[in-house]
């Protein structure tokens, strides 16, 4: 983090429905950070996933909830941090099956932190149990 | 927010095709496997997915083709996508999806290739 951090925050209610708002507000952030429209498409996606799995599995689709999506930009990176208080998870029990598995098993799910750790540079998770959870994804700056 | 996601169906040489336009995410996913259940449950198999005017597809959205497309095959037919835009094919290519997936460049050919191969 250098002098020149800037912060941006979202908070939007635990519905599907502000999917598009969070991609908006992802996208303008990409963009304003320097990243061409296919690279910031690409971190969109990856924020996308995060807050969808936040809706989805922390809290089960109720929009009395709020998800919290806070990006800091910087010299050298932008970062993400997806914030809850919802039901946690351990990433590690997160299975990386194959997709071919997924297929045979016809699965719907088990594609977003596939897709997550694909676009960004490193991915992390801190949980408090019961507390909050913390998603953070980081992405370096071309120029970096 | 017009991030609005339609599905159109119409029927080609005996193929269903599927139009789908706009956002494909978790919001709009459930409407998309819904659509794909009422073509099996009608005993249509047989299906072409014409990407051209998907603005954007998440996980959610792949998940369904996922999940559909072992029971389509074991009936006899097929999940097949055609005219992907590039911004939307990396998503399919990240995860392996040009490999499982029967993938061409127009419905033409996506439904020409039911023809070809009789009924798979």
């Amino acid at each position: 983090m250098d002098a020149f951090e800037r912060t941006f925050a979202l908070h939007v209610p635990s519905s599907t429905e502000n999917l598009a708002m969070i991609r908006d507000f992802v996208a303008s952030i990409g963009s304003k950070a320097g990243f061409d429209e296919n690279e910031a498409a690409r971190i969109t996606l990856a924020v996308d996933e995060a807050c969808a799995n936040v809706i989805e599995h922390a809290y089960r689709s109720d929009d009395a909830y709020i998800v919290t999506i806070r990006a800091t930009l910087d010299s050298e990176v932008l970062i993400f941090d997806i914030v809850d208080n919802g039901r946690g998870f351990v990433a590690s029990d997160v299975a990386q099956v194959d997709v071919e598995e997924l297929i045979r098993q016809r699965k719907s799910g088990g594609l977003g932190l596939r897709l997550i750790r694909a676009v960004m540079d490193d991915v992390k998770y801190q949980i408090t149990p019961g507390e909050k959870n913390e998603l953070r994804m980081v992405k370096r700056l071309k120029h970096a | 927010m017009t991030q609005t996601f339609r599905i159109e169906s119409s029927d080609q040489d005996g193929v269903c095709v599927l139009a789908v336009e706009g956002y494909l995410d978790a919001h709009t996913a459930p409407a998309f496997e819904t659509a794909i259940e009422d073509e099996i449950r009608s005993g249509r198999v047989r299906l072409v997915v014409d990407c051209s005017r998907l603005t954007y597809i998440s996980s959610a959205g792949l998940g369904v083709f996922m999940s559909f497309l072992e029971e389509i095959r074991e009936q006899g037919g097929d999940i097949k996508l055609a005219a992907i835009t590039p911004k939307v094919f990396q998503v399919f290519d990240v995860l392996g999806f040009p490999q499982l997936f029967d993938i061409t460049g127009s419905v033409e050919a996506a439904v020409a290739r039911f023809s070809q191969t009789r009924g798979v």
